[in-house]
């Protein structure tokens, strides 16, 4: 390929990524208040369209158009700042996600991964750990007291999981051998799941991966009863649709980084047999992999609309006491098992 | 191009280094230091050092800096709390830094003239060859700064607790 076409298709492929991260975050609004209406037995949004289904659309007319409130005593230029960081990082972690194999048209190999970098994993920890400072700076400029104790909890929270899910990605990269997310995703060939291989480091991860995204049981930081809105209090409009947004998409990524790491990726047992061509695999892949993005999608809400949230010592220790250790345990395992069974030869 | 893109780089890194002292709301230098370990991290890859960039942006601005915004939002500190120092600490404070200076550049003078005992290559810095280097060459160190850094830890925790049983 040359380096123009490269340029286009890359660009194309950034494009395309974008676009459906938002579509997903968009119908996951839409999804989460069916889903919600459908655990406590209701009907959900049904007015917009048939069934609702333009109630996202609906809303964000309605968040375009709300009055935009900035407080006087607050600080201007970091109160726009913080939801623009939160939607920022975001959208970042998309680049190095493996959403198929790759595709063969006319001799030349149309990988379908932005970059697969060789610090795949390393760059997804890495913007993960920005994260926070948009809820941070947000919580922060609002000069306003529920908003500072909501970021501050975001931020402990956050600090603390991240330990967890670090050393649990660490007994991963100890199985896998690469931090590339394309090569981890090839290994998961067949039944060849990681989850099978690391069925303590995948509960771990994908624990953190709710504590992380903010979700229900770990929504601390906008716990209504104790802070108003948490650290988005303060925030109106379409700066207050900006944070909710980036939790979708935060979820959405999480929901496509459990199941590259854990759950195959755009791998399917069997398929192999019954489809040949490999351009129809690797379209059948990204089938695949959306597939299993909506069942966590899916899980995630399940899980929010069924457990209460936990109290924030329980959430500590719960980070500090019990998963930490257990993700040690679970490297140390990990290093005995691979010992004994020679496969560090 | 990298030429530019490291005189691009480094401008930003200085900037951003100068806002961190000069800014006067300690929130901002916070967010200004971030700013700078981005610069920093830039310039390692254009070393071709991922692994260090990618580590540099994870534990400096993503966890480090982190606490530092934590500490100094719960202390609240603003201008009006802030000691003002006389202007002979400031004086000395100005000479003893400039010596600093001094004596880094000092140092580095004549440090384009030292040859390199590897030849470059342009996968120097990527993890496998700084895995094999570090678990080989530089075992023994490697071991004894996770030894210092457990220290650390334990020494946090023991002052950290209330009563010592």
């Amino acid at each position: 390929m040359t380096l123009t076409a490269l340029l286009i298709y890359k660009g194309i492929l950034v494009l395309a990524v974008f676009a459906i991260t938002l579509l997903v975050a968009t119908y996951s609004t839409y999804a989460e208040r069916k889903i919600a209406a459908f655990l406590q037995d209701r009907i959900g949004p049904d007015r917009a369209g048939p069934f609702g289904i333009l109630q996202p659309l609906a809303d964000a007319v309605k968040m375009f158009m709300k009055e935009e409130m900035i407080p006087s005593v607050s600080n201007k230029t970091l109160f726009i700042l913080g939801p623009s960081i939160a939607m920022l990082t975001a959208c970042l972690t998309g680049v190095v996600i493996p959403w198929g194999s790759s595709l063969t048209i006319n001799g030349t190999v149309y990988p379908l991964q932005i970059t697969d970098l060789n610090i795949g994993i390393l760059y997804l920890f890495g913007v993960i750990s920005l994260g926070v400072y948009g809820i941070m700076i947000g919580g922060w400029s609002s000069n306003n007291k529920y908003s500072l104790l909501g970021g501050i909890r975001a931020s402990s929270q956050m600090i603390s999981y991240e330990v967890a899910m670090g050393l649990a990605i660490i007994a991963l990269v100890m199985t896998t051998g690469t931090l590339s997310m394309k090569e981890i995703a090839a290994q998961q060939h067949g039944w060849h799941w990681n989850a099978f291989i690391q069925p303590l480091g995948c509960l771990i991860f994908i624990i953190c991966a709710f504590a992380e995204t903010n979700r229900a049981p770990f929504d601390l930081p906008e716990c209504e009863t104790e802070l108003v809105g948490g650290y988005h209090t303060e925030y109106s409009s379409m700066k207050l649709g900006f944070f909710l947004f980036a939790e979708y998409i935060n979820m959405f990524i999480s929901s496509a980084v459990i199941s590259t790491f854990y759950f195959g990726g755009y791998n399917m047992p069997f398929i192999g047999r019954f489809v040949h061509d490999p351009n129809v695999l690797a379209i059948l892949g990204v089938v695949f992999l959306f597939m299993k993005i909506s069942f966590f999608i899916f899980f995630f809400m399940w899980v929010r609309w069924t457990l209460p949230r936990f109290r924030y010592d329980q959430l500590m220790r719960l980070g500090w006491q019990i998963l930490i250790p257990l993700s040690i345990l679970n490297i140390v395992i990990t290093g005995f098992v691979m010992y004994f069974n020679g496969s560090l030869n | 191009m990298t030429t530019y893109l490291f005189y691009f780089l480094s401008f930003l890194a200085i900037m951003f280094a100068l806002m961190v002292v000069l800014s006067k709301n300690p929130i901002h230098s916070v967010l200004y230091l971030v700013l700078t370990f981005f610069a920093i991290a830039g310039h390692y890859v254009l070393l071709n050092a991922q692994f260090l960039a990618a580590v540099h942006i994870i534990v400096y601005a993503g966890a480090i800096m982190v606490l530092f915004l934590f500490v100094i939002m719960l202390l609240n500190l603003n201008k009006d709390t802030e000691p003002h120092k006389s202007l002979w600490l400031k004086g000395s404070a100005a000479v003893a830094s400039g010596s600093l200076l001094v004596i880094l550049v000092g140092s580095l003078r004549g440090a384009e003239q030292i040859i390199a005992s590897n030849p470059y290559s342009n996968s120097i810095g990527l993890i496998e060859n700084l895995g094999q280097t570090l678990f080989k060459d530089f075992l023994l160190p490697f071991e004894v700064a996770s030894i210092l850094l457990l220290g650390a830890m334990v020494g946090a925790v023991m002052l950290g607790k209330k009563s010592i049983k």
